[in-house]
């Protein structure tokens, strides 16, 4: 058995009543890559920030060596030799990659930066670790791929002898992954404790040592990779069966009606070309694509959020949607990817959020119809499960999923014939994803036509009638999911052929 | 109704009352109708003027050029009726000026996408120095126009006019801001205007309105302001935006938008009005009683601030 760097012992952090992470311990060893796997919202990035200083632990204790220890802020993390590197850049466009590599860590003399100094040692730790880019290279000239390994070599520039890589691979090509392995393998190599998360199994069973499984905040099990597979893993980490994640389809119901959306040749220079679907009545229309192949951008033109050429139809009308005033008053609804941001105002109560888009259709003649309002709020209290004391409690106290299902009252409120939803169940906890499921079947059966836009193969192939898939910003294949497999929308997302 | 009046408004309120206990013990005529009359009569041109800055503020903006918009306010009535024009034409006019003045700001923060601050600022300028072109500098009195000097001197059922003046701009801001959906368009754009624009409210429009009320409110405050002083002066209300920034955030109107009243904005103004007062009644000298109200202004905020991060905690 190689020693313990690292250890949590019953580390929980709870923020109100939300227990992000309950009674966690694990033990990361030396020369060993310890993945934590589970789904959004599970507590993995909790646990990570704890270790990385970010939050302090509700309660439980952090061990260094065998060592009691307390981060009070990120730099006592990584002075204990913590290295993170998170999947958010936090690199300066106009600065070189080697200034970027030393910024905050500069070597210096006196407190004159030292440059040749950061040049020489930024050249060190990229050929150490084999990254093949120029140290004097401004970091706004690199791809978003390269940047994320700028991001990697920066973590390393600190003396360290646990490294925590949080999602890496998510804005990698696969050559990169490549790179991105090797150096793991070399961290290895210098006995160092690699802590792992990511959500692609495949990548997990390939490089892992050890496995632990979250789920809602609860630790579940640490498992040898050696003597479990990907199924057992996925158990562990949905908790159920496949069937019980999603609602099933009241087939009876399942005709679809007319068409209600008609999107031709819609472009935007900078963010999408030529895309082209129809929407009908009562059915949903799944969205897959990689970050940053414009699906949100299409879904913000079709809300008069960004401009557009070509031409959009609503139920056989030609419409200019040039603002989210006109997107509303043809009967779309828009449920942003940042809820925080875009969707709810938090400091104003559950109340307010709920009327958010409907306050000044339910108003006569300017005055606010409270009456009206409060019925309002307490029917999607009621029907939407939120869970809160009572309405006048601000939504930024509210767990994500709860905040989530207020931004869909909100839209819900104004009966809308289009329900865009991007990223509808991102950092929500299970058993909220499912009503949130329901509400979307409740809908369609009621004649909603629903754009599903989503990261989450499993979720966008089980909820959809049709799947579009979105690469480098263009429209490149329709599915229908019946009978769908991963690997062939994967295929099309990547533009490459996963059996390679 | 009147549970939760107190409940939100039991800080300030506190305050306002310890105020004025600690004052009736250091001066034995503080409590006398004459002052209290004359306390309001002071407060009652920066409360309304803070009103306007109010809807400015819960925009998460702010609005500088107030006191000049102001002199310029009672300027144009002024020079209007010393050249023999009808009150009844220019006090529209007059306040069509102000109104106008609050486009301005409203229209081009809006049209730049720039920080009000940057924007109010500069109006503060230009607005002062049209007020100074126009006068050449000079003070211009008025005397023997009735309804001019009603305004300020005037009694209404034995009241006096400027405090009917108070009240009603008291009621008709409550009303807007808390019932109307303007009001509540004002409160969600200052709260996140993002979520504001994604919820379909036009943010460009509402920020130009509260503007434009803004300046209504500063031409309301001009207008009394040359009824009192029965002459309109180029150098008048200077400063007085601060006056009313500190009755706003002393009310517990939040920098950062979307949380504020009008009864609290009052509240706070009479905080100022009190203070001054009783440092007056006692003698304290000018500066020292500058002081004074600063530290109290910080101290409030702290409690503000503090209470907050507990909530949020």
């Amino acid at each position: 058995m190689s020693k313990v760097l690292l250890e949590t012992v019953g580390l929980c952090k709870h923020f109100g009543d939300n227990k992000a992470v309950d009674g966690l311990s694990i033990r990361f060893r030396a020369g060993k890559v310890h993945t934590i796997l589970g789904e959004n919202g599970c507590g993995k990035s909790t646990t990570l920030k704890m270790l990385a200083g970010v939050h302090p632990p509700t309660f439980g204790s952090i061990l260094r060596n065998g060592k009691n220890v307390e981060f009070k802020s990120p730099r006592d993390s990584r002075d204990n030799g913590i290295a993170i590197i998170f999947q958010e850049l936090s690199l300066c466009n106009n600065l070189t990659v080697a200034e970027n590599i030393f910024a905050n860590n500069e070597p210096h003399r006196f407190g004159v930066i030292d440059s040749k100094k950061i040049i020489s040692d930024a050249k060190g730790i990229l050929n150490k670790y084999h990254i093949p880019i120029s140290a004097e290279i401004k970091v706004g000239s690199l791809s978003m791929a390269q940047r994320q390994l700028v991001e990697i070599a920066k973590g390393l520039s600190y003396p360290s002898d646990v490294v925590i890589f949080d999602e890496p691979t998510s804005s990698l090509s696969d050559s990169e992954v490549e790179i991105l392995f090797n150096i793991i393998s070399e961290l290895k190599s210098e006995n160092k404790a690699i802590i792992y998360v990511s959500h692609k199994m495949a990548e997990i069973m390939r490089i892992s040592d050890d496995i632990t499984v979250m789920r809602d905040g609860q630790y579940i099990d640490t498992v040898d990779k050696a003597e479990t597979s990907i199924d057992p893993l996925i158990t562990m980490m949905v908790g159920r069966e496949m069937s019980d994640i999603y609602p099933s389809k009241n087939e009876s119901a399942s005709e679809i009606g007319d068409l209600v959306l008609s999107v031709k040749s819609l472009t935007n220079p900078n963010a999408f070309h030529n895309v082209s679907f129809d929407l009908h009545a009562g059915e949903v229309v799944g969205f897959f694509g990689l970050v940053g192949a414009g699906r949100s951008d299409v879904m913000n033109a079709l809300f008069g959020m960004l401009p557009y050429e070509g031409e959009i139809l609503i139920k056989g009308k030609k419409v200019a949607i040039e603002t989210p005033i006109i997107a509303i008053e043809n009967g779309i609804a828009f449920v942003t990817e940042n809820r925080k941001e875009e969707g709810l105002v938090l400091d104003h109560s559950v109340h307010i959020n709920c009327n958010l888009a409907s306050f000044e259709r339910i108003a006569t003649r300017g005055l606010l119809n409270e009456q009206a309002e409060v019925s309002q709020t307490e029917d999607s209290i009621k029907r939407m499960n939120i869970r809160v004391q009572n309405r006048h409690q601000s939504v930024g106290s509210l767990s994500g999923g709860n905040q989530q299902k207020i931004v869909l009252a909100k839209w819900l409120e104004r009966q809308p014939d289009i329900l865009i939803l991007d990223e509808p169940t991102r950092g929500v906890d299970v058993g909220a994803k499912y009503e949130i499921y329901s509400i979307i079947r409740e809908l369609t059966e009621k004649g909603t036509a629903v754009i599903l836009v989503s990261s989450e193969l499993p979720e966008v192939m089980n909820m959809s009638d049709r799947l579009f898939v979105m690469r480098e910003k263009k429209l490149v294949k329709e599915f229908k999911t019946k009978g769908l497999t991963q690997d062939k929308v994967m295929v099309y997302a990547t533009g490459v052929d996963s059996n390679d | 109704m009147i549970k939760s009046f107190f409940r939100e408004y039991a800080g300030i309120l506190g305050g306002l009352l310890i105020l004025c206990l600690v004052s009736s013990f250091l001066s034995e005529y503080f409590w006398s109708v004459n002052n209290v009359t004359n306390i309001i009569l002071q407060t009652s041109i920066v409360a309304i003027v803070a009103f306007g800055m109010t809807y400015a503020i819960l925009l998460a903006g702010i609005d500088l050029s107030v006191g000049s918009i102001v002199a310029l306010t009672g300027l144009v009535l002024v020079i209007g009726l010393t050249n023999g024009l009808p009150f009844g034409l220019m006090l529209p006019i007059a306040l069509l000026v102000a109104v106008f003045c609050g486009f301005s700001n409203g229209f081009i923060t809006t049209w730049l996408g720039v920080h009000p601050f940057i924007v109010t600022m500069s109006f503060m300028g230009i607005w002062r120095g049209v007020a100074m072109l126009t006068s050449d500098g000079q003070a211009v009195s008025l005397y023997d126009n009735a309804p001019f000097e009603y305004i300020f001197n005037g009694y209404l059922f034995g009241i006096p006019f400027p405090i009917i003046i108070l009240l009603s701009m008291i009621a008709l801001n409550h009303f807007v801001l808390s019932k109307t959906t303007f009001g509540r368009r004002v409160y969600i754009v200052g709260g996140n205007p993002e979520a504001a624009a994604y919820s379909g409210i036009n943010v460009s429009k509402t920020t130009i309105y509260s503007y434009m009320i803004t300046g209504l409110m500063a031409g309301v405050g001009g207008v009394m302001l040359a009824s009192r002083m029965f002459s309109a002066q180029p150098t008048a209300a200077n400063g007085m935006e601060l006056d009313a920034i500190a009755a706003c955030v002393l009310g517990g109107t939040s920098l950062t938008g979307g949380r504020g009243t009008i009864i609290g904005t009052l509240i706070g103004a009479l905080i100022i009005a009190v203070l001054s007062n009783v440092m007056s009644l006692m003698n304290v000298d000018f500066f020292v009683s500058l002081i004074v109200k600063g530290v109290v202004i910080l101290i409030a905020v702290g409690i503000d601030v503090y209470k907050n991060k507990r909530k949020a905690a």
